[in-house]
């Protein structure tokens, strides 16, 4: 089971802010990138100004392998926004480069979601110009 | 001269609650009122929940009788340092009524240059849209 | 560090009753409750020289001096987040231990249930739409659009790290309600919740019940802070604060963020903890009765834990059957009825229920309390205060 959206009302849009212009282009692009430092390669998420281990302001847009698990879900049973139906499923990823992302699962009940459980990232083109990285079970 | 009020472009109305609802009610009846401490007597504008002399919640909404004199005036020239929503140039005025509070508003059917301050002037309201009255102060002849 | 800590007190307070309606506006409620507090101390408006506000509060200086005569207003500042109640006073203590001011006004104000300020909109949606970038960027196209929802998250995550059941925090709720039922000035008086009601509550975003939620109220709460030497002299027994501290770490989120070095924590608690019970040079036993931050029930056993009142993993077992935390136990909580059983203010009641413990006057009193701790802002910035009876 997927998240199912309203047919009347729209999701909330990202904001194109300059730091995350990076993520949300990639995503589009069907890549999931994050924030990585030039100097000592410390990866971080959400994307900010400077390193926050070296203070650098040398980045990039290192490419995720997309592997990861789940570190924490919660499941709506009401919907408190009108674009998303509730039920739906809330996850938090925790990605092999030790960053984690808020995200959604696809294909998966909220039964079978559990902590620890090993997925990957797909992407979801949910509206004209916005793709969201979404997970899957691994295996 | 009036003021002119651009079509499309949203009034700014006033945020009526129940603290200052008396005044507007007045204005809408074509009243002007000034909140008076029951307690104390004590005349304010603008209204607000609590006499400051006395600290009564107690107040009634006294009429006025409309009249006073130019206390400032500033005339707004340039369209964009104001509101888009009236048409330049327009003045805004604090007049000082007589019974010794201070409003601000506008002039009615007075060009901008022609305000002074010490001008004699007396209550008039204008009915800008059909649920808005805003009271405005003409040239009173002594 | 030169400490401010002993050096002044909360002396006067107004609180206005918890409604779902208050049929006052906000400053008129600020004005009442600041007219209250002058009251029973025995001071009068232009000895009033200073105020801290919210900056969500809808309220300004401009719109209370103006209001209640005072002229002379020489310190006044906002503080910012959701956790700020015990900042403010902190922010207050600061202004008449260094001499800036003599008397400080610290309040809230919101008709947070009928609405007249954020509308008839819920106020997660309010939040989301007037700043928090990054939970318009990163986790409302994913449907986390909820405070709810975004603690949800930390608490399934503290479940899991420790092995605890969720309807242990039922107990959270149950004794919030049975001291709120004491309280005649709370929205829930005379209403306790029981376990089975708890259970059978609805699951909002699992695994958040509704009565997992505060309950939200029109309420305003306004208190005065003034010096040490100042307050011995004023009508009321002083609240003297023995410490009052704010903490925001590299990772802090408005009600938690995901980003830190761990989920499933409250760091930002922690922290103040340690910082508060060294200002103050007490321990988590010598409190005797504390006010946390119950605005998701969830968040108070993690909060026992982050404060040292239990071990890691212990304070959802702590709190169960109830006896430990009601009036009583071994360390009472929320003892007004608090966010589940009083009603919302941002924790203002809690620092309120902290004083009345301290004068005596509780309508859930815990026996010779000397100590009272608050903390505010738990899952966020956050802000703590111990009060005491004498210096």
């Amino acid at each position: 089971m997927s998240v199912q959206y309203s047919s009347e009302h729209s999701i909330p849009v990202p904001p194109p802010i300059w730091e995350n212009v990076g993520f949300w282009e990639a995503a589009r692009e069907h890549k999931l990138v994050f924030q990585r430092c030039k100097e000592c390669g410390t990866w971080a998420h959400p994307p900010r100004p400077t390193c926050p281990k070296c203070r650098s302001l040398e980045k990039e847009w290192a490419a995720s392998k997309g592997k990861g698990t789940i570190g924490s879900w919660v499941t709506y049973r009401e919907s408190p926004h009108p674009g998303f139906t509730a039920p739906y499923s809330v996850v938090l990823v925790e990605l092999d480069e030790g960053v984690r992302l808020v995200s959604n699962m696809v294909d998966t009940k909220a039964e079978e979601i559990s902590i620890g459980m090993p997925v990957e990232v797909v992407f979801d083109d949910v509206a004209e110009g916005l793709t969201l990285p979404k997970f899957r079970k691994v295996g | 001269m009036v003021m002119e009020y651009i079509p499309g472009i949203p009034l700014l109305r006033p945020k009526v609650d129940l603290d200052n609802e008396g005044f507007w009610n007045g204005v809408k009846e074509h009243k002007l009122v000034f909140q008076k401490c029951k307690d104390c007597g004590l005349l304010v504008h603008r209204p607000r929940p609590m006499c400051p002399r006395c600290l009564s919640t107690e107040k009634e909404w006294a009429p006025s009788e409309g009249v006073g004199e130019v206390y400032a005036k500033v005339n707004f020239v340039y369209a964009k340092a104001a509101y888009p929503g009236i048409k330049v140039p327009y003045a805004v005025v604090v007049v000082q009524m007589v019974e010794g509070v201070r409003i601000v508003s506008n002039m009615y059917d007075v060009k901008p240059d022609d305000i002074y301050i010490g001008m004699p002037v007396e209550v008039v309201f204008d009915d800008i849209a059909d649920d808005l009255t805003l009271p405005k102060f003409k040239k009173r002849l002594v | 560090m030169r400490s401010i800590a002993k050096k002044s007190a909360i002396v006067g307070m107004g609180v206005s009753d918890f409604s779902k309606d208050s049929g006052r506006t906000e400053l008129r409620m600020t004005c009442d409750c600041i007219k209250a507090a002058l009251d029973e101390v025995g001071l009068v408006p232009p000895d009033i020289d200073g105020i801290v506000k919210h900056a969500d509060d809808g309220t300004d200086e401009h719109a209370i001096t103006s209001a209640m005569g005072m002229g002379n207003l020489t310190y006044f500042g906002e503080c910012r987040w959701d956790g700020s109640a015990c900042g403010m006073v902190q922010r207050a203590a600061i202004g008449v231990a260094t001499g800036m001011a003599n008397y400080v006004v610290v309040y809230r104000a919101e008709n947070g249930a009928s609405g007249s300020r954020m509308g008839t909109s819920s106020r997660n949606m309010a939040q989301l739409a007037t700043g928090d970038l990054l939970q318009w960027t990163y986790h409302a196209p994913f449907g986390l659009t909820s405070e709810a929802g975004r603690v949800a998250m930390t608490v399934r995550r503290y479940m899991h790290g420790h092995g605890v059941d969720s309807d242990l925090f039922g107990w959270v709720t149950t004794v919030c309600r049975e001291h709120g039922a004491r309280n005649p000035n709370g929205l829930l008086y005379e209403r306790p919740a029981t376990m089975e009601e708890y259970l059978q509550s609805k699951v909002l975003v699992d695994p958040i019940r509704v009565l997992d939620c505060y309950q939200a109220a029109d309420s305003c709460v306004a208190m005065i802070v003034t010096t040490a030497e100042k307050a011995e002299r004023l009508k009321q027994q002083p609240a003297y604060i023995l410490g009052g501290v704010q903490t925001i770490l590299a990772e802090t989120e408005e009600k938690n963020g995901f980003y830190g070095p761990e989920v499933g924590g409250l760091p930002e608690i922690g922290r103040m903890g340690e910082r508060l019970f060294a200002m103050a040079g007490v321990g988590p036993k010598d409190i005797s009765v504390a006010q946390l931050d119950d605005s998701y029930a969830p968040l108070v056993p993690m909060q026992l834990e982050e404060l040292g009142f239990c071990g890691r993993g212990k304070g959802a077992s702590f709190c169960e059957g109830g006896d430990r935390i009601r009036v009583g136990g071994e360390l009472p909580l929320n003892t007004s009825g608090g966010s589940l059983g009083e009603g919302f203010i941002y924790g203002m009641n809690h620092v309120a229920e902290a004083v009345r413990q301290i004068r005596g006057t509780s309508t859930a009193q815990v026996k010779d309390a000397k100590l009272a701790l608050v903390a505010t802002g738990a899952g966020g910035p956050a802000s703590g205060l111990i009060l005491g009876g004498s210096r």
